[in-house]
């Protein structure tokens, strides 16, 4: 049976790793190859890592950096960051990266999607879409936003990330800002929404505070992508960089009530 | 030592990585001179099954790899798309595969059973395997678990040749063994302990 991916998410900034809350307040958790190594000892699903700087800053992705990551990491691993063509996406797979994401440059223009597709094949094509509540008294709903939530997408959420599924994205990852850092559980009524919504494998991001968080998800959603940043590098309430995650049997207790559910 | 095939498709340095980090000699195969001195081949591929094929066609690597494999019976190991190149023809595309396993690559999308699914089936599944296989002669006690990440699947014509399989709306076959050919649909090289075992398996008695 397959069962849901536990991913931890780790943000590059200054080519270090840090971890936000709502985007915000960047606190350095380490050296990004270093964790990699942890992360291989304690067998993780997969690992997502995500430059929050090339795009902010309009510069291609650190291809140096993410060689040596490739070369360390002995899970699947998911790069983004300042992904601009597909040329880039088949550089990065050619390291050894088996997903490449995209969000702000194929929101802008979804063929991005297509064309990645057919240089890497669509398993490899992850669309994020950095999802917050509206701003502004009277506003209702949620809205898409990108370059660290300085910009916002006019399109309905759901709608969008459908229509970058068609477009040729393998996976679609919803990272809930909102939620970001604050380590009290996924949003979990829009998650399902996303999910029903979609043909293809989803992750979300965004809230996991607790393993019961990640169970929570996986007992509402069924086989779903479960990614968390703090949880996996913080420890305490005051927030004390300590890398850990699940051991295998945890991680299948976790993910146990999910099965049958689908696949 | 064990040749890596290297035609431009596929994650050439993991398993290099893997492979030295298992104190088990290995390096890349670019052309068929490299080939020489190969006592295994591992074939691995990504992306879309005719792009693979023809990378391969045109490495010029395709007539030396037929006579090692199918005349001096050099062990190999096709992972993902190599895999699918094992059969004679895939869902995926119009060119043939190489035919060394009998069997054709088909689509979950076009089964009514698994069609309604997610695709690509992406993640960690569990193996049933076939324990007298020789890539699980040892170090399988425990249920193993290995990453997918593909849309189309081997369908073995001889199911005496499938090794393992797994579950994905229906069972579906993930590791073909017809002699000293192998195939895994899944990623041996980014599966954790299990995954190592296989490659390792693979050196000592593929």
């Amino acid at each position: 049976m397959l069962r849901s991916r536990i991913i931890p998410c780790l943000l590059l900034h200054d080519g270090g790793l840090v971890k936000t809350q709502n985007f915000k307040d960047a606190k350095y958790v380490g050296d990004p190859i270093n964790a990699v190594k942890i992360f291989n000892e304690k067998e993780a699903d997969e690992l997502m890592v995500l430059d929050i700087d090339a795009s902010v800053k309009g510069v291609e992705p650190d291809f140096k950096l993410i060689e040596k990551l490739a070369a360390e990491c002995r899970m699947p691993l998911c790069y983004g960051g300042g992904v601009s063509c597909a040329e880039q996406a088949a550089k990065i797979v050619a390291m050894g990266v088996e997903k490449v994401a995209v969000s702000a440059a194929a929101i802008e223009n979804p063929v991005l999607l297509t064309e990645m597709a057919a240089a890497v094949g669509r398993q490899s094509v992850v669309a994020v879409l950095d999802v917050r509540k509206k701003k502004g008294f009277f506003s209702k709903g949620s809205e898409v936003c990108t370059h660290n939530a300085t910009r916002v997408v006019k399109q309905d959420p759901i709608t969008l990330a459908r229509s970058l599924q068609d477009a040729g994205a393998g996976e679609i990852v919803v990272n809930f800002v909102d939620h970001d850092g604050m380590m009290q559980g996924y949003e979990l009524d829009y998650a399902s929404e996303f999910k029903q919504a979609l043909s293809v494998p989803v992750t979300f991001l965004g809230g996991a505070g607790t393993l019961d968080h990640i169970s929570q998800l996986v007992q509402r959603l069924g086989v779903v992508g479960a990614a968390a940043g703090s949880l996996f590098v913080f420890k305490g309430k005051y927030r004390a960089v300590l890398i850990n995650y699940p051991n295998p049997q945890k991680k299948l207790d976790l993910c146990r009530d999910a099965v049958g559910i689908n696949g | 030592m064990i040749r890596i095939i290297d035609y431009g498709v596929g994650n050439i340095q993991a398993f290099l990585t893997l492979f030295k980090r298992s104190g088990i000699s290995a390096a890349k195969a670019s052309a068929a001179d490299d080939l020489q001195d190969a006592t295994r081949l591992v074939l691995p591929g990504v992306g879309h099954f005719d792009h693979a094929m023809q990378r391969l066609n045109d490495s010029g690597m395709k007539p030396e790899l037929e006579r090692l494999v199918l005349q001096e019976s050099v062990p190999v190991i096709g992972i993902c798309v190599g895999m699918q190149m094992l059969a004679d023809s895939s869902d995926e595309g119009t060119l043939p595969g190489l035919g060394w396993v009998p069997g054709r690559v088909k689509s979950f999308a076009s089964d009514p059973v698994t069609a309604g699914l997610p695709m690509p089936h992406m993640g960690w599944n569990t193996l049933n395997i076939k324990p007298s296989s020789s890539l699980f002669q040892s170090g399988f006690d425990d249920e193993p678990q290995f990453y997918f990440l593909h849309s189309y699947y081997f369908d073995a014509k001889d199911k005496s040749d499938v090794a393992a399989s797994a579950h994905y709306g229906a069972d579906f076959d993930v590791v073909v063994s017809r002699g000293h050919i192998h195939g895994v649909q899944c990623h041996p090289e980014k599966s954790h302990h299990w995954g190592v075992q296989l490659l390792k398996n693979f050196a000592e008695f593929g």
